[in-house]
């Protein structure tokens, strides 16, 4: 807090402004942002390495495999995203209890769902009961990490189908006139060449995923939509030195600048990452660019 | 208690009629199935809505975004701009925390704070700005052919867009249209989550889902429930707007018609 805060009684107009938006609570909420960011940034390859298996699967000849993949593909469509959030945050945790509870405490005679609760021996609490506050907290967000990476994964693993699907025939069988196997046609020809197929999609996908982060806040990870629940609320002088009244309606029109800019900002740079692939490749794209530097 | 009992029990309960106390322990999946059900009123009532009036809008802010005055066109694209780019789950608390200030200077914006009214304004918007931008892209695809073909027979103004401009609109943007109505369906789900309170318990299907995961401490009931009704919720309207698209591809010769590919990757927003 800066010197000049002491008193915040004393204070007026910008002045107030300045040391109310630098208190305590205000770090938190923009370290917040942070949380955010790194969700995007864990979340992201993971739902792409996530998609690229389930890609993988649906192409599989062995037809049980390649259902997996499909079925994995197809029920996101059906559904809310927001329903698989809720769903797999507490399923993902009783799942990883369960495991945990049968390697731990293999002696345990009770069942696991007695009524309404479900019940695992002290051993096989995750995190462990004991444990301190920072690891519940990590333990939370990974879960909620896990939680998008398996949901946008689904969506990643749709694009990409569709992208090595599109990778021109030609190419590949040019690899197999080369002798080329059909590891090394999947990893020298078709891998990188799928890349500028995908690239409508994922981008897409990204623009979902950052206007998806929100939801973490249901997931009961401290993010930016609770500390301006929590900021904006009504404070009374008894409470804080900074009383004023409801004002989670500018928290949140902050918040949806916040997006707005950075929408913005990743359609630019998504626009020249799709110029930088573009470049040589056999599609209108790549056609317009040879014709533009002739 | 029989099923049909809870049915008559529960079956209304999201609008208030029949038992006024939810179930409390010893659930049954006849009262999560009827009472997920009964939530569901509150989806499709929402999504029908919000489609219907924000078709309209959508129209005319495409309109307004392929005109040549700026007057016209930059607030189109603003608007278009601030929906698409910003998160509905954002927009919901926003607009929900705007109703609450308004109402405590006019009493006159009460209904606004209450989900059927405020949400549903949200959600027409929101879809404005989606199916606006998937008519504007389809606005620019009519074949040059056929509105020079409407000069030549003599239609101008109103009556060039209304017969020609409009339908050929329609027809191409119909297959990303039905996957915005199901985007739209799906995004109902997020009311009672996003500050709109479920005033007396009365709330969609994902308010009741999470109401049994809550109680029951097991997810694997009420979840798949609720996926399996906006499976259904999905099919019927794939099926609806099916319908609309036969229609209006009806005077193509066959092997031209194009049929909707309902692939995720242009299922996304």
């Amino acid at each position: 807090m800066m010197p000049a805060c002491t008193d915040p009684d004393a204070l007026e107009g910008l002045a107030w402004l300045a040391c109310y938006l630098t208190t305590g609570k205000h770090m938190a909420f923009y370290t917040s942002f942070g949380t955010v960011l790194l969700l995007l940034a864990i979340t992201a390859p993971a739902a792409l390495a996530f998609g690229f298996g389930g890609a993988v699967m649906a192409r599989s000849r062995i037809a049980p495999v390649s259902w997996i993949g499909r079925t994995y593909i197809a029920i996101v469509r059906g559904v809310p995203d927001i329903a698989f959030f809720l769903f797999f945050v507490i399923a993902l945790d009783q799942a990883f209890e369960w495991l945990r509870h049968q390697a731990k405490c293999p002696d345990w005679d009770q069942p696991i769902r007695q009524g309404n609760d479900f019940v695992v021996c002290a051993e096989a609490k995750l995190p462990l009961s004991t444990a301190p506050q920072w690891v519940h907290e990590t333990y939370g967000f990974a879960l909620a990490v896990l939680t998008f990476a398996i949901v946008f994964g689904a969506f990643a693993a749709n694009v990409l189908y569709g992208a090595m699907r599109a990778v021109p025939r030609a190419q590949i069988e040019t690899a197999e006139a080369y002798g080329m196997t059909e590891r090394q046609t999947f990893r020298r020809i078709l891998v990188p060449q799928m890349w500028v197929y995908a690239l409508p999609g994922l981008s897409n996908l990204w623009m979902v995923l950052i206007k998806a982060t929100p939801l973490l806040f249901l997931l009961g990870v401290r993010d930016i939509v609770y500390w301006a629940r929590e900021l904006g609320g009504t404070k009374t002088p008894q409470f804080t030195d900074y009383p004023h009244g409801d004002w989670r309606m500018w928290y949140f029109l902050a918040l949806l600048v916040f997006y707005l800019a950075f929408t913005k900002v990743s359609e630019v740079v998504l626009a020249r990452i799709m110029a930088r692939l573009t470049k040589g490749q056999a599609t209108a794209g790549g056609e317009a660019q040879r014709k533009a530097a002739a | 208690m029989s099923c049909w009992e809870t049915i008559a029990d529960y079956g209304l309960r999201s609008l208030g009629i029949g038992e006024r106390l939810l179930p409390r322990s010893d659930f049954t999946l006849c009262q999560q199935v009827v009472l997920i059900g009964s939530g569901m009123i509150w989806n499709i009532y929402f999504g029908v809505l919000a489609l219907v009036t924000g078709f309209a809008l959508a129209t005319a802010v495409a309109v307004g975004k392929a005109q040549s005055n700026p007057l016209i066109r930059k607030p189109s694209e603003w608007f278009i701009f601030l929906f698409r780019g910003s998160p509905l789950f954002i927009q919901f608390f926003f607009a929900y925390f705007a109703f609450l200030s308004l109402k405590s200077a006019y009493p006159f914006f009460d209904p606004f704070t209450s989900a059927w009214l405020g949400a549903t304004i949200v959600l027409f918007l929101n879809t404005a700005a989606y199916s606006g931008e998937i008519f504007y892209g389809a606005l620019l695809s009519v074949p040059k052919g056929d509105t020079e073909a409407a000069d030549a027979y003599g239609f101008s103004g109103w009556r060039k867009f209304r017969r020609i401009t409009w339908p050929t609109m329609l027809r191409l943007a119909w297959p990303a249209y039905t996957n915005e109505a199901i985007f739209l369906f799906h995004a109902t789900a997020l009311v009672f989550v996003s500050g709109f309170p479920a005033r007396q318990q009365k709330g969609d299907a994902l308010y009741y889902a999470s109401y049994f995961a809550d109680k029951t401490f097991n997810p694997f009931v009420p979840y798949p429930i609720l996926a399996g009704y906006f499976i259904l919720l999905t099919l019927v309207v794939i099926s609806i707007f099916g319908v609309v698209n036969r229609r209006l591809n009806r005077h193509l010769p066959q092997e031209r018609r194009t049929r909707p590919r309902f692939r995720a990757a242009t299922l996304m927003r």
